[in-house]
Order: C-alpha cells, then structure tokens, then sequence
C-alpha cells in the first residue's frame, strides 16, 4: 500500500485513529480490487448459456482480512519491528557477541543431565513397554544422527570439505559389524573400533582421488563415492546379500550380558520382568556415549594444531600451504576422522537394528546429515545437535500430527506432508538465520578474553 | 632434501636465483632472469606492472616449478636447498622462506592470535606427537602450546596489534592486516622472508612504520625480499634493488646506482629523451622527499 509508512514521533492515540483510517482506505482498495475477480462468478449451466452471480460473502472476509490485517499491522507490528530495529541499531554491528549467561555457560551440562535422566523419566511415566516409543524413535534415533552430523562436522563444519557422500561410512560401519559378527561371531565391542577403522581406511581412499578438487567438483566425487558403496552393497550378492540385506545380526552385550531370555539375560540376572525396554535403554546410554566421545575428540583436536589447520585450510588453502603446512595430510586425516565416526554410528546402527540393507544408506541419508549440519551451523556442536533435534525429531513428530484430521477432515494424511512441512521449514530457517542456528565461532585460543567470533568473519570453505 | 655444491657461492648469499625461466603456453613471463639476496640484507624487485615480479616469487616460494632455471637458498647452518624441487609447503617448512600475498590472505575467521599460531603448526604438530600425545593430554605439548603463544604475543607486540588480539582477524582495518600477515609469516621463523607489496594501501604513517618493522626484522637476522610499487620504501629501506622488465632483468645494485639508470627510467616512463630528464629531477625529489 503506498501510504504504509506511518510518520514517526506521532502519540499513540494518533496511532489508533491512523491504523483505522489505514485499515478503511485497505478495505475500500481490496474491495475495489476484487470487486470483479472474487465478488462475481460467470458459469455455464446446462444448456451452455453463462450465468453470473454474485459471491457478496466471500467478498466480504477478503476485504475483512485485508483492513483487520492492515488494522494491526500498523497498530502492533511497525512499533514492534521498528522497536526492535533500534534496539539493534544500538548494539554495534557484526560486533563480538555479549558475555554468556549462566544458562548459556553451563547449557551443554544442563544439557547432558538432561540427557541422562531421559530414559527414567519416561520409563516411570509411560511404563517400560510405552517407553520403547520415546527411547527410540526419538532419543536413540536422534541421538544417531547427531554422532553422524557431529561427524561430518569435521570434514565440511571445519576442513570446509564438502561431502556429499558421507552416508558411505556410515554404510561401511554398518556392514563392517553386519558382517564380520554374523560370520566370525566376534562381539560388538570389538567390533565397533575396527570398524571404526576401516570406514576411516575407506574415508583414506576418498581422499586421494578428490584431494586435486574443490567446490563443485569434491561435492560431485563425493557423491559418486557414496553411490559407488552403495551400488556395492546392492551388486555384490555373494557377501552382502544385496538388497536383501544382512539380517539377524548379534545384538550389543552389556559386559557379556546378553540381552535376551537365557537364563543368562540381562532380565533373568537381575530378576526384572522380560522386556524389549531394557535393550532400547541399553542402546540409549551406549550412543549417548558414543555421542560424548565424538564431542569430546571433537573439542579436543580443534585445540589442537591439526584442527587449528582444518579450520585454517576452510579459510583460506593457500595461505595454508605458505605457512609450511601439508594440506594434503590435513586434508586426510579431517576424511579419516570424520568417517571414523561414521563408522562408529553405522556398527552401533547395525547392533540396534539387527538388520541392515542397501536401502537405509541412499543419498538422501547424506543430504539429511549435510542439511543438519549446514543447519545447526557449520562447526558449532551445540547448533548441530539442535539441528538433529529439530530435523530428526521434527520428522518423527510429524507422523503423529492426527489432530490435523480434525481440522482437515478425515481424509488428511499428515505423514504424507511430512517432508513438505519439513521442507518449508528449513527454507524459513534458512532465510532468518543463513548462517545456521548458531552462526558465530569459539576461538580455540585467547590471549586476554574469549570472544566469539561473528559468522560474518568465518567461510564456508571452497571445497 | 636437495643440496647443491657450495663451493659455488660466497658465503652471505642466501637466495640464488640463476637463469629462472617461467612459460604460461606462448607467453614468456620470465626470461633467463638471475640474480643474488644476501644474508642480512632487504632485496627489493622493482618493475612496472606486469614485468613478472609476482610470477619470480611465485617461484621462488613454490607456487609455480619453473620452466628452467635454479634456485637454491642457503641457511644459516649451511644447509643448502634446490627451492624449485620442493613442495610449496616444504619451502617454508624446512628451506624456511615465508612469504605474503600481494592480496592479503588472512584466515578471516580465525582470531588474529589463532592465525599466528596456525603459523606455527609444524612445532606444535610435532610436540603433540602428531595429535596423539596431545589428544592424550601430554605436558610436552601443553608447553609448547604455551611458548606458541608467548612467540605470537611477541609478534602482535612488533606489529602493534596486541590489543585486538582476539578479535577476528577480517575484522581488522586493512593496515593492520598487513602488518598481520607479516607477523604471520615471521611466525613460521623463516630466514628469508618474501613480501609481496607490504606498503600497498597503506597511509604515509604506516608506512612508515612499517619500515621501522622491516628493518627491525632484518637487524635480527632475517633476510628480506620484498617487491614493491611505493618508491619511497624501496628507496628508503632497501640495501639491494633489481629491476624487472617483461621478465628480463634490467638493472642491479643499490637504489641509488638503480634509480640513475637510465634503462629504469626508460622502463617506467618510456623512451623519451626529455621525458627522461624529467623523471630524473622527479625521483630524485621523490628521493628527498623520503629522507625528509
């Protein structure tokens, strides 16, 4: 509308008398446009010949919704907008971001208790049995796809490395545990390192071929590599069992105990009821502590010079190689231990489920975790494992939105929307926060005070 | 590691450049170009634009391996390295020649105090045990990381940037990060440092402080090269210029001897007999204006 700006220094009872007179004026030019459009209707009847009639009611919310909307646009939202641009304009622009409160400081400590009491709490309000829901498809799921972002983290996060085929690793863990337990018998705790290990090995063998290429071009080999496992997986019947997949794969044990109904199982032992919960809650405590040691590794090395030189080589390659540092190992290694930890989620994903095929390792899976990662924003554990929240649990939330029937009528598919809704939402996310949710960066280093620096300073890397 | 005969060079020659060639397809950017830094001295490479100046350090520094030509740098304990077959990164890790960017190429997101300690990634890599001791907490390393600091905080004292120490470094004024860059590079303990236009940009004051720098730099010991467009560093700084033309050398020897050639003059201001004369009365105010 051209009379939107309302004059500023005007008292608010003015305030009122214009965002009346604005919502009439919007009135009268939305009934005067749609008028023609929505207030009258041609149609054909049977013998072909056009009635017209009129549709006032319609009409009427049209121009309703425009002057209540523009009542109170001008009412509340310009004050409330142009009150919030001054109170920005008074903190300095791209300036370091204030002293942390108390909530703040001690947020991944809240944060973590949280965590630990998830399980109890849920277990004594639903019951072991209407716990199962909760543990898994909310925490252990969760849980499993911030060990994966936090994974990748170091590869596109700090080495600014983008990977579009990180879901490989997780498949060559998974397979690595699938695999070498159903066929050598060897127990789960062995068998997490190695394959560990050898999705690092693998993550060794995508570095070479891609260390020459940036941007594009890494993304588009990175992508290549996840299809080639994959294709592996499907075409290599003989081992894997293709499609079928790999199925009634040995649970995790707890120091030995193996969680099921011999007189030997973690129920009999200790006397409880025979419940699928316990394991649920087992697997819980397990990727939570396999999420802890990402995180702490994770800490740890970017103190280090190696994650210093990832995050340096994000910044700038060039200048990396002038200060006498190898890139080309710099490089590896972020491949290696990111997909270590892929690796270590794919073996725990395998042990949960008990069953893995090709299908859970599409390309999808991939863009789901580079999506949280971007989200959460590059780098930042905390906005990573917010992001996982909100993707992963969004979703799961998603396929329990039944209270849209009422509202839509019982025809409504909610998880048919699912994606739709999910898609909208990282759009709008993407369009408030560009740099994820959070955006700036801890120094790994300080000489006088830590201060964090604005996402403004930080790249994306170039490949 | 490559060493050559050295028999074949006086002692206080550092950086020995001899018959350096550099093709791009058809185009001769460096033709048969030679020429000697000495220890403890700041050698500037002058040119007009396009002569080939950035393309000599490039090669010098590893980014491009030259078409022909040698280069080999001798430290200070007699070591001797063939620079043009080494990695980029080797030559500053082992040979020691740090360089700067013509565009400053800081690590904007990094804190000033963390670019100076990426600086020193090769001590720090090998006193955490390649990462591992330091993953496991190792005191060694938690010193060593202690001495970076202090190494780092004495540059940022030098470059009079201590005080924003731990702001982002893309958040610096553009002096400044100039002058970062250099204590960045100082930063890897280089014995030869390679500045690729330090005073461009800068106001008549840092300017002049970075000159101070710079001779600081070299009186403790480090050899300097340096290109530049702004006269009055080069003539007030430098105790050796070699004069590029379309990648061939033209002149060599101190600024003075260099700045009476009428070869140079000719090169900057084309061949004009009284333009010559003109541009002789004009660097030599330029001179006088630089001392004053």
């Amino acid at each position: 509308m051209a009379n939107a700006i309302s004059e500023p220094g005007k008292a608010p009872a003015s305030l009122l008398g214009q965002a009346i007179k604005e919502a009439v004026f919007t009135g009268l030019l939305t009934f005067g446009l749609f008028l023609l459009y929505i207030g009258f209707k041609t149609d054909q009847d049977i013998s072909n010949a056009l009635i017209i009639y009129g549709r006032p009611g319609l009409l009427a919310i049209f121009v309703g919704i425009a002057a209540v909307g523009r009542f109170l646009m001008v009412l509340f939202v310009h004050p409330w907008a142009k009150a919030r641009k001054d109170a920005r304009a008074e903190v300095p622009v791209h300036d370091i971001e204030k002293s942390p409160s108390l909530f703040h400081k001690h947020f991944l400590k809240i944060a973590l208790v949280a965590l630990l009491l998830y399980p109890p709490v849920i277990v004594s309000i639903y019951g072991f049995q209407g716990s199962l829901k909760f543990v898994d498809n909310f925490g252990i799921q969760i849980l499993i796809y911030v060990m994966l972002a936090w994974g990748l983290n170091i590869v596109v996060g700090l080495a600014g490395l983008l990977d579009l085929g990180y879901v490989a690793f997780y498949a060559v863990g998974a397979y690595s545990y699938a695999l070498l337990s159903s066929h050598f018998g060897l127990s789960f705790w062995l068998l997490l390192p190695i394959s560990g290990i050898l999705a690092a090995f693998w993550g060794m063998i995508l570095g070479f071929p891609v260390l020459r290429l940036r941007g594009d071009y890494l993304a588009i080999v990175t992508l290549a590599f996840g299809e080639i496992i994959r294709l592996v997986l499907i075409n290599w019947t003989d081992v894997t069992q293709g499609t079928f997949g790999v199925s009634s794969i040995p649970k995790a044990t707890l120091f030995g105990i193996p969680f099921d109904a011999s007189p030997g199982g973690f129920a009999k032992m200790f006397g409880l009821p025979m419940s699928s919960a316990y394991y649920k809650i087992f697997l819980f405590y397990l990727i939570l502590a396999l999420c802890m040691v990402t995180a702490y590794v994770t800490i740890r090395l970017r103190r280090m010079p190696i994650g210093r030189a990832w995050e340096a080589l994000r910044e700038d390659e060039i200048a990396c190689r002038s200060l006498g540092i190898n890139t080309v190992t710099t490089k590896l290694t972020a491949f290696s231990i990111g997909a270590m930890f892929g690796g270590f989620a794919g073996s725990f994903f395998a042990a949960r489920q008990g069953f893995v095929s090709p299908e859970s390792f599409v390309f999808m899976e991939s863009a789901v975790i580079l999506a949280i990662v971007v989200l959460g924003g590059m780098g930042s554990l905390t906005g990573i494992a917010v992001a996982a929240i909100v993707m992963t649990g969004g979703t799961e939330l998603l396929r329990e939105m039944e209270f849209l029937k009422h509202i839509f009528g019982p025809d409504f598919t909610p998880e048919l929307y699912r994606m739709l809704i999910f898609g909208l939402a990282m759009v709008i996310v993407m369009i408030l926060k560009p740099r994820g949710f959070v955006g700036s960066r801890e120094p790994s280093a300080f000489l006088k005070e830590k201060k964090a620096v604005s996402g403004s300073f930080t790249k994306e890397g170039h490949g | 590691m490559a060493s050559v005969d050295t028999s074949m060079t006086s002692k206080d020659t550092i950086l020995k450049v001899e018959h350096l060639s550099m093709r791009f397809g058809g185009l001769m950017a460096i033709n048969d170009f030679s020429f000697e830094a000495k220890r403890g001295e700041i050698t500037a490479l002058i040119g007009p634009n396009g002569a080939g100046k950035t393309t000599v350090f490039n090669c010098i520094t590893g980014f491009y391996k030259p078409t022909m030509g040698m280069i080999s740098l001798h430290q200070k304990s007699g070591k001797e390295y063939l620079l043009e077959r080494l990695p980029d990164f080797m030559i500053t890790r082992e040979a020691k020649v740090a360089r700067t960017f013509q565009n400053i190429r800081l690590f904007s997101g990094l804190t000033v105090l963390e670019n100076l300690l990426v600086a020193q990634h090769n001590k720090l890599m090998k006193a955490s045990g390649y990462t591992i001791l330091g993953l496991l907490g190792s005191p060694l390393y938690k010193r060593e990381a202690k001495k970076a600091i202090e190494t780092a905080a004495h540059w940022l004292e030098r470059a009079d940037l201590i005080d924003r120490a731990d702001d982002p470094a893309g958040d610096l004024p553009y002096g400044a990060q100039r002058r970062l860059e250099i204590a960045r590079a100082m930063c890897t303990g280089p014995e030869l440092l390679c500045l690729d236009e330090p005073a461009a940009g800068l106001n008549p004051k840092e300017s002049l402080a970075l000159n101070t720098l710079l001779r600081s730099i070299r009186d403790e010991g480090t050899s300097l090269l340096l290109i530049e467009h702004d006269m009055s560093v080069v003539m007030e700084i430098s105790d050796h210029v070699v004069v590029l033309e379309y990648g061939q050398k033209i002149s060599d020897g101190t600024p003075d001897h260099v700045k009476n050639d009428p070869k140079v003059i000719a090169a900057y201001l084309g061949v004009d007999d009284e333009e010559v004369t003109e541009v002789i009365a004009e660097v030599e105010s330029l001179d006088g204006g630089a001392k004053a």
